[in-house]
């Protein structure tokens, strides 16, 4: 199957291995990916703060560039959810709402592609360890991305899945709303360290790398062992430890 | 006496009411305790339901009904509950509506007044209106006659003194009631009991809110737990009722969902202690019940909120509080922060709905848009959305929807020139690879390559964002070779790296 993939901004700058994960894992379930380097960001930080305008013209550039392809891959449950979000962008026009539409559905979060589209959840991956899934707010509650990932981690070879308490608890990332009242964030993000630590595991994986840097920022500040994976990290992981 | 726990704080001042809060242990263990306890309630409960989702889409099925032809069903109601011998009053606003209520108490005489649980008289400041002609009357629903002794406002829709432990209000009790001190609940409730039971055989009128109307009867119904809102509308001779437009509902067969819904939302319970259903007055000298039944519909901003196609779903809210509950940030700094009558998830969305936007436009912003809020909700109001629509009309209004000597709205203008130029920018590909670049250099000073730790003063003025993100977490550096710098050399090829 040919597939584009959108990296998203935050893994093309920040966490670029998140994206050659991603690729590994997609040339494995047999796909031709691609990657147009047109691509910038879905311009859900803008939306999500009210500027609608702003947001409308990365809209418009991403729908550009996307829109021919066959199936759209994205490493993010957030980035995906604002790809479907794109068509309330053009209440009054017509013509870029039916692009966006016809683009939003074909476009697929990394984890629930694998497992509901290309029906593969063994990638031969190896991990020695136990690790906890974050089950992050728009994958989970904009997605419905619950049951693919726990699957996809249980083939892990050597990964042992615990839950943590109230695994589908906010981190408190939420975009700008991180910066605009830092102090309510980081108590969210409290109780979700609280969690994580009390799960014992060798790392939290989860499935946006957004609420991984909220997640992992306190961690390294708390100067705590547990490290955090992106989903495809640990699918493409190929050592015991890696 | 702080903002955080005892509601003096406005809606203007979120931030620093949060920051408050967040500096409450008590408060903070409080509302940790509601969100578990009621949350597994709810969940054992809403197992009991049948099928959930079902019920939910066929509640918010009869309440976009109602909305569609809210007039209609709302004159039904009117004539129905007037043929039944209630007198039915309209009112505009708030001070329209206290006045009718100072009205009514005038002619007959009335002073002595009870009050059950409600949030329509908590919206219209019914009791400062009251007390303003110096009449007091007394909350009778523990939680809200303890934070009435207390001087504070409900902190949660449902369960109004959620932000005061036993301790705190064994002292109330204490200071009030001529009682020892205690944190022990029996006492403190048979205290309660005997105090309220006196009041309720000497008032002249009982006021209390309604949670469902029903057009085809001129019903009212009024759910709760502790039998004071029966005896405020039966025991006093004048009874009257405060009722939002919106919480009209077509047949008294439509109580079959809502009943179901509601007492599980809110408390976690399959149906509260009492359910009192009214219908007009009592029919014969020897009945039981009121001489005189009021009820008066209030609009106060809903027929407006009607008008908009987005927005009318908050109309549709039952005020179960279950999204309050739900919600991550409510759990933290409770609800007083939101100084608003209404708070949490749906308080952001109605409030500045009711009140403009002009000094609530840090509600829409309180939230992580995590969307716990609209899974909870048993009538599916798409809460998230509603913020973001609310958000929309911030931005465009900017700066004026906020009020100019507050710094959040100062710095509106630079947020969205940085927004403008991100647009600009980042929808042009050449120009996002360059602002990268040009990242990357400024970043060095500060990351070394390594994550950021907290950073100084000078670099958090310049960089408030990273001020803000930093005081509490790392930040990661960006990486020395971006996703596509590595597709571009070599990942592209097929094959593995």
């Amino acid at each position: 199957m040919r597939v584009s993939l959108f990296v998203t901004c935050l893994v093309d700058q920040i966490w670029p291995s998140i994206g050659t994960s991603a690729v590994q894992v997609l040339r494995r379930a047999g796909c031709d990916v691609s990657f147009d380097a047109r691509q910038t960001c879905c311009g859900q930080p803008a939306f999500n703060t009210g500027y609608r305008k702003d947001a409308q013209a990365l809209g418009r550039h991403w729908i550009g560039i996307f829109e021919e392809a066959e199936a759209v891959v994205c490493p993010s449950g957030s980035c995906t959810a604002m790809v479907h979000h794109l068509p309330e962008l053009f209440p009054d026009d017509e013509a870029w709402r039916s692009r966006a539409q016809g683009v939003a559905e074909r476009t697929h979060e990394l984890g629930s592609f694998l497992v509901n589209v290309l029906r593969v959840d063994d990638f031969g991956a190896k991990f020695e360890g136990r690790v906890t899934w974050h089950d992050a707010c728009h994958g989970l509650r904009d997605l419905g991305i619950k049951s693919e990932p726990r699957r996809l981690i249980a083939r892990v070879q050597g990964a042992e899945l615990v839950e943590m308490p109230n695994a589908e608890a906010c981190c408190g990332f939420g975009g700008t709303f991180s910066v605009k009242y830092p102090e309510i964030s980081v108590a969210i993000l409290d109780e979700k360290i609280a969690a994580i630590e009390q799960a014992r595991v060798k790392a939290v994986v989860s499935g946006d790398a957004s609420c991984l840097m909220q997640i992992g920022g306190r961690l390294r500040r708390n100067r705590s062992a547990v490290r955090t994976l992106h989903l495809a990290e640990l699918l493409a992981a190929r050592e015991a430890g890696a | 006496v702080t903002a955080g726990g005892s509601g003096t704080g406005t809606a203007e001042t979120f931030d620093a009411n949060a920051r408050e809060a967040l500096a409450n242990p008590q408060l903070r263990a409080a509302l940790r305790n509601l969100a578990t306890v009621i949350g597994d309630r709810r969940e054992a409960a809403i197992s009991s339901a049948g099928d959930w989702e079902d019920l939910r889409a066929r509640a918010r099925a009869i309440k976009d009904e109602i909305l569609a032809h809210l007039d209609t069903y709302l004159e039904d109601f009117a004539v129905n509950a007037a043929r039944a011998g209630a007198e039915v009053h309209w009112a505009r606003d708030g001070a329209e509506a206290c006045q009718v209520v100072l009205r009514i108490l005038a002619q007959q005489g009335a002073t002595r007044i009870v009050k059950s649980k409600s949030m329509a008289t908590e919206e219209i400041h019914l009791n400062k209106a009251l007390e303003a002609e110096g009449l007091l009357p007394v909350e009778t629903d523990l939680g809200e006659w303890i934070i009435q002794l207390a001087h504070e406002t409900p902190s949660h829709i449902v369960v109004p003194a959620i932000h005061k432990s036993r301790k705190q209000i064994g002292e109330l009790f204490a200071k009030h009631l001529s009682m020892e001190p205690t944190d022990d609940v029996a006492a403190l409730t048979s205290a309660a009991r005997r105090s309220l039971r006196d009041r309720f055989a000497d008032a002249d009128a009982g006021i209390s809110g309604v949670n469902f109307g029903v057009a085809e009867t001129g019903t009212i119904l009024i759910l709760e737990n502790e039998g004071n809102a029966r005896l405020t509308t039966s025991i006093p001779r004048i009874h009257i009722a405060v009722m939002g437009i919106e919480k009209v509902i077509p047949r008294l067969a439509d109580l079959d969902v809502f009943l179901k819904l509601l007492p599980r939302s809110g408390t976690g319970q399959r149906l509260t202690a009492y359910q009192s259903l009214i219908t007009g007055t009592k029919r014969s000298s020897r009945d039981e019940g009121p001489e005189e039944v009021h009820i008066l519909l209030l609009d106060n901003g809903r027929s407006g909120m009607l008008e908009q196609p987005v927005r009318r779903q908050s109309l549709a809210c039952i005020r179960c509080g279950a999204c309050l509950n739900a919600c991550p940030v409510y759990q933290q700094v409770g609800g007083h922060a939101y100084g608003s009558v209404y708070p949490g998830p749906i308080g952001a969305v109605i409030t500045p709905q009711l009140e403009g936007l002009k000094r609530t436009s840090q509600l829409p912003f309180a939230s992580s848009l995590c969307g716990a809020c609209r899974d909870v909700c048993p009538v599916k109001i798409d809460i998230p959305a509603l913020l973001l629509d609310l958000r929309a009309e911030v931005v465009a209004g900017s700066p004026k929807s906020a009020p100019p000597e507050r710094d959040r709205a100062k710095r509106r203008p630079i947020e969205a020139l940085i927004f403008g130029l991100y647009a600009f920018a980042w929808s042009r590909p050449r120009l996002y690879e360059w602002s990268m670049r040009m990242a990357r250099l400024l970043q060095w000073p500060a990351t070394r390559g390594g994550w950021i730790g907290k950073v100084g003063r000078v670099t958090a003025w310049l960089a408030p964002p990273l001020g803000a993100w930093t005081a509490g977490r790392d930040a990661p550096p960006l990486a020395s070779h971006s996703f596509r710098d590595q597709w571009r050399h070599g990942l592209s090829g097929n094959g593995e790296r």
